[in-house]
């Protein structure tokens, strides 16, 4: 077991704009030009997605929500990557990118359908500019590469027009990347250079597998195989995540092609709340990552070096509330959905031997019920 | 869509000429697969369209079926209504968690908001000599997919019609292509087409109703010639849908013949003739004088070539049938 436990210090080759303990520092390739104010946002962000998370664990122990994913640790990595988006480029999430969603402008409450039980997504990737979850582990990266394939074919990429350049950020995990379909959209994005950017989240568990059992190498080395660049970014500096994607965006955008980006973070968490990391992992591992956490950070640089003070953090904090209780109430009001809705949507037009199903159903139905 | 070639044609034409119209009609279709831009696919079926309409709408992709069809969802996301070729059968497979995962369920899971109007073209069934993964009927995986239509021409002027038909479907279509009747000789093309998920009675009879698909069709109808000799009339049905499948067209005529006979190459056990047996049984159990019975490939790997025209449904193991179905 203690081998799986890591080094508190970061990586040498790891991007990191924001220290542990919330001083900004300098990185020879990458800066963010961003103010505190911006900052400040970006801290609302992270408290706001974490009580996303923490209602949803509640929900789910109080049977609510059959199953929740939960974010907690990845704050960062989401915040930064999604706020790295402009309105009309595109996110393929994996099931975790309650963050993303959040800077997505998506309700919390649209994605609790499908850990409710009440729908299966439910909802229209277009609206947002953000896909349905996928749960087939790294299936949503031949997705993105195929939306970026779109984007090539509409001509909105490499025009210099910052309204029609598109790009598409691709989610997924350290377990994905040993995946099929990740090395062939690797291999498609690379080949025909697409506006897409591979956002991995390395939090070092595939639900009991390290990440030692995926690869020999950094992950984000494996991009230089595929011929484009890969970078290790520190994936609890929401500030050096937001400039790494933020570069990475704009060279996809300018067609210059993919980046694969490696947020190197921790999931504090069980995979979810079915898992038990006890029987795998050590309980002192993320004990260290909390001395990384990526809001403390924030908030120690905001007090420390921005001058905010006790109000602007008690606002956040009702403002946190108020969303808790948006979720809680939103939750048990969830419809449920009625029974013949199965038969809806399967096809576009319904054949006719699923309408005599639907039908002896509906009879079934009428006759138990009556 | 526009007035049909007037020459007789042969299906690897037909299909070409068919995905050039759709190709006119929809500047959304794009056609990608292995080798389908330069060579025009192994089976020339893409045949000159890349020349025609660009690489960004022909597009020859890495080998990688997954991605094939993965990037397929995305572009239909993006408002495209791509084309796949799985170059042969038995290589649809490494792409099958993304037809039956992502491909038939996206428009379910967004719950109807985004359609996946993708159409995979599968060059299918044995008959041609070929090594082995060349010559597997896989409609029946697909079949039994929620969200799929699976359908299969026989002749040239249903391949015209029904790869045009198929493209234009907002749902996925799995299109099977029996790959032995691409060059198997020329037919006209009919003025208009038939529905597709319609059933056909090719030839009509009184005595004994035969129902299938694809590459079989053709062996039906040879049957129907040998057996008229006898005087023994089999009314012979392209079921050209293997989901949806047309009943009713079944129903009816086996409403007057009292006996069906279901041919494919997929193998015998839990196939399309397992389905449409159980369906007649349902619905039409009065009429039948005999229990429905089944020309099949068999349970087995698909054999050798040497051995191929032995296990396929043939000309004799239908004809042995018929002697069985009406001994009852």
């Amino acid at each position: 077991m203690s081998e799986h436990v890591r080094a508190v210090h970061p990586e040498p080759d790891m991007v990191q704009l924001l220290t542990p303990e919330g001083q900004r520092v300098t990185h020879p390739e990458y800066s963010l030009d961003i103010s505190d104010d911006d900052i400040a946002g970006l801290y609302r962000d992270l408290v706001l997605v974490r009580r996303i998370d923490t209602e949803a664990i509640a929900l789910q122990r109080q049977g609510e929500l059959g199953l929740w994913a939960s974010l907690l640790g990845q704050e960062a990595a989401q915040i930064g990557s999604g706020r790295a988006l402009k309105p009309h480029d595109m996110a393929f999430p994996t099931y975790r990118e309650h963050g993303v969603a959040w800077c997505r402008d998506v309700d919390p409450l649209t994605l609790l359908g499908l850990f409710r039980g009440t729908n299966l997504g439910g909802f229209d990737p277009r609206e947002h500019n953000f896909n349905l979850y996928t749960i087939v582990i790294g299936a949503q990266t031949l997705h993105a590469t195929g939306y970026a394939m779109g984007i090539v074919r509409d001509g909105a990429v490499g025009t210099g027009d910052p309204q029609r350049d598109t790009a598409v950020l691709a989610f997924f995990g350290d377990g994905a990347s040993s995946q099929g379909d990740v090395n062939e959209a690797f291999v498609w994005a690379g080949a025909a250079n697409l506006p897409i950017v591979f956002f991995c989240q390395n939090n070092q568990w595939a639900i009991s597998e390290p990440v030692e059992r995926q690869s020999r190498v950094p992950l984000y080395q494996r991009a230089l195989g595929f011929g484009f660049p890969g970078v290790r970014v520190d994936g609890n500096d929401v500030l050096a995540c937001l400039a790494v994607t933020r570069r990475a965006m704009d060279d996809a955008r300018s067609a210059q092609g993919p980046t694969l980006i490696e947020a190197y973070t921790y999931r504090m968490n069980p995979h979810t709340t079915n898992d038990d990391p006890r029987r795998y992992r050590l309980g002192s591992e993320a004990e260290t990552w909390k001395l990384k956490d990526p809001i403390e950070r924030v908030r120690a640089y905001l007090a420390r070096e921005a001058g905010f003070g006790a109000d602007f953090f008690a606002d956040v904090e009702a403002e946190s509330l108020k969303l808790a209780e948006h979720i809680r109430r939103g939750c048990r009001e969830l419809p449920d959905p009625t029974p013949m809705s199965v038969f809806e949507n399967v096809h576009v037009t319904m054949p006719a031997e699923l309408r005599t199903q639907r039908d002896e159903f509906v009879d079934f139905v009428a006759e138990v019920g009556a | 869509m526009t007035a049909p070639i007037t020459q007789p044609v042969t299906m690897a034409k037909a299909l070409n000429e068919g995905l050039r119209k759709a190709m006119e009609a929809d500047d959304k279709v794009v056609i990608m697969g292995e080798d389908v831009g330069k060579l025009g696919g192994v089976f020339r079926i893409t045949d000159g369209l890349q020349k025609d309409f660009g690489e960004h709408r022909v597009i020859d992709t890495p080998l990688a079926e997954s991605a094939i069809i993965g990037t397929a969802v995305g572009l239909a996301i993006r408002g495209y209504r791509p084309v796949c070729e799985i170059q042969f059968d038995g290589f649809v497979f490494p792409g099958f968690d993304q037809i039956v995962n992502q491909v038939a369920k996206f428009h379910n899971r967004s719950a109807g908001m985004v359609k996946m109007p993708i159409t995979i073209r599968i060059p299918s069934g044995g008959g041609i000599g070929a090594v082995e993964h060349h010559s597997e009927s896989v409609e029946t995986y697909f079949a039994h997919t929620a969200g799929l239509k699976v359908v299969a021409c026989s002749d040239p002027s249903d391949a015209y019609w029904m790869i045009q038909d198929a493209i234009a479907d907002d749902d996925p279509v799995i299109f099977i292509e029996p790959k032995r009747l691409y060059h198997a000789g020329k037919a006209a093309i009919a003025d208009a087409p038939t529905p597709l998920y319609q059933a056909r009675v090719t030839r009509p009879g009184q005595h004994v109703t035969v129902a299938g698909y694809a590459g079989c069709v053709p062996t039906m109808l040879e049957a129907a010639k040998v057996a008229a000799e006898d005087g023994i009339e089999l009314e012979v049905i392209d079921l050209r849908s293997v989901s949806p499948l047309d009943t009713p067209t079944v129903l009816e005529s086996v409403q007057r013949t009292g006996r069906l006979i279901v041919v494919h190459e997929a193998p015998r056990s839990f196939g399309p003739g397992a389905e449409l047996a159980a369906r007649v049984t349902e619905e039409a159990f009065y009429s039948l004088e005999a229990p429905v019975l089944r020309v099949a490939g068999y349970d087995t790997p698909y054999p050798p070539s040497r051995l191929e025209h032995e296990w396929l449904p043939n000309l004799d193991r239908i004809l042995d049938t018929v002697d069985r179905i009406l001994e009852y």
